[in-house]
């Protein structure tokens, strides 16, 4: 990997099954990620994907990229909701851009999308080369 | 009612020791779509020990989960996690700021193995709606 070198883009399709799932397996069961009265109520616009899951496809789309190298380190803002509808799914896209490679690590800036808007702040991740 | 400010600073009790099976591992990684073969478990991993770190402090605050919604998070990783480790987290307020109504609580979770040694950092930034309304994120 170059800095400059821009990563192949990364989508992933998601659903109410798989909050269902990913709250089973992480343990966060906030109902905002469940219900839409729940989550209406505290001014969502609907349903959204835990901040959590996003971020886990960030990774996912970093670990297809490194071919499973060692993260560093792995930050973001969640800065739009990503709102799943009861049916049907919603795409993620994750785009990533070689920012440095120095010292063995390697820099990614990333950008995560939902419909066309970005949902997380500065997500980054720094691996070993 | 918003969260007292003489909670910065303040570190909660760790979390009760939990070992990290491939079971587990395999579950977390297929729920977000993804294939585990064995080895390290996925990055995003280590949030659920931090969750439950968060969660014991909400508890203890009496703050209710659903008017939290995650601002941001960040990992520091000393190592991977591996099935076979026994990891607690421990959580300290590092931040508080009230903002329109929101508290923006800054958090750090130290993951550490069974060893005491340290295998990940990682900082959240939690809002909490105390009054409902308002959240974007």
């Amino acid at each position: 990997m170059n800095p400059g070198d821009v990563l192949e883009t990364q989508t992933y399709a998601v659903t109410r099954a798989d909050l269902v799932r990913y709250a089973e397996a992480s343990g966060d069961h906030n109902p905002i990620h469940q219900d839409e009265t729940v989550a209406r109520s505290v001014g969502l616009p609907g349903v959204i994907a835990h901040g959590m899951f996003t971020m886990a496809l960030a990774a996912r789309a970093v670990a297809t990229w490194t071919d499973g190298a060692r993260v560093v380190e792995l930050g973001c803002k969640f800065t739009h909701p990503v709102v799943v509808p009861v049916d049907g799914e919603v795409t993620v896209t994750v785009g990533g851009t070689v920012k440095s490679v120095e010292a063995g690590l390697v820099a990614l800036a990333l950008e995560v999308t939902c419909d066309g808007q970005k949902v997380l702040g500065m997500p980054k991740a720094v691996v070993r080369a | 009612m918003p969260i007292d400010q003489s909670l910065v600073g303040r570190s909660f009790p760790p979390t009760p020791p939990r070992e990290v099976t491939e079971d587990h591992v395999r579950a977390f990684a297929e729920a977000t779509g993804g294939r585990y073969d064995g080895g390290p478990a996925p990055a995003t991993y280590p949030i659920v020990l931090a969750f439950g770190a968060m969660n014991a402090f909400l508890e203890a605050e009496q703050v209710d989960l659903f008017r939290i919604v995650h601002g941001e998070q960040k990992f520091s990783y000393n190592r991977p996690v591996l099935p076979g480790d026994v990891l607690s987290a421990t959580l300290t307020v590092a931040t508080l700021r009230q903002i329109g109504g929101a508290d923006i609580i800054g958090t750090t979770s130290e993951v550490t193995d069974v060893m005491g040694a340290h295998v990940c950092i990682t900082s959240a930034t939690l809002v909490h709606q105390s009054i409902g309304g308002g959240a974007d994120a």
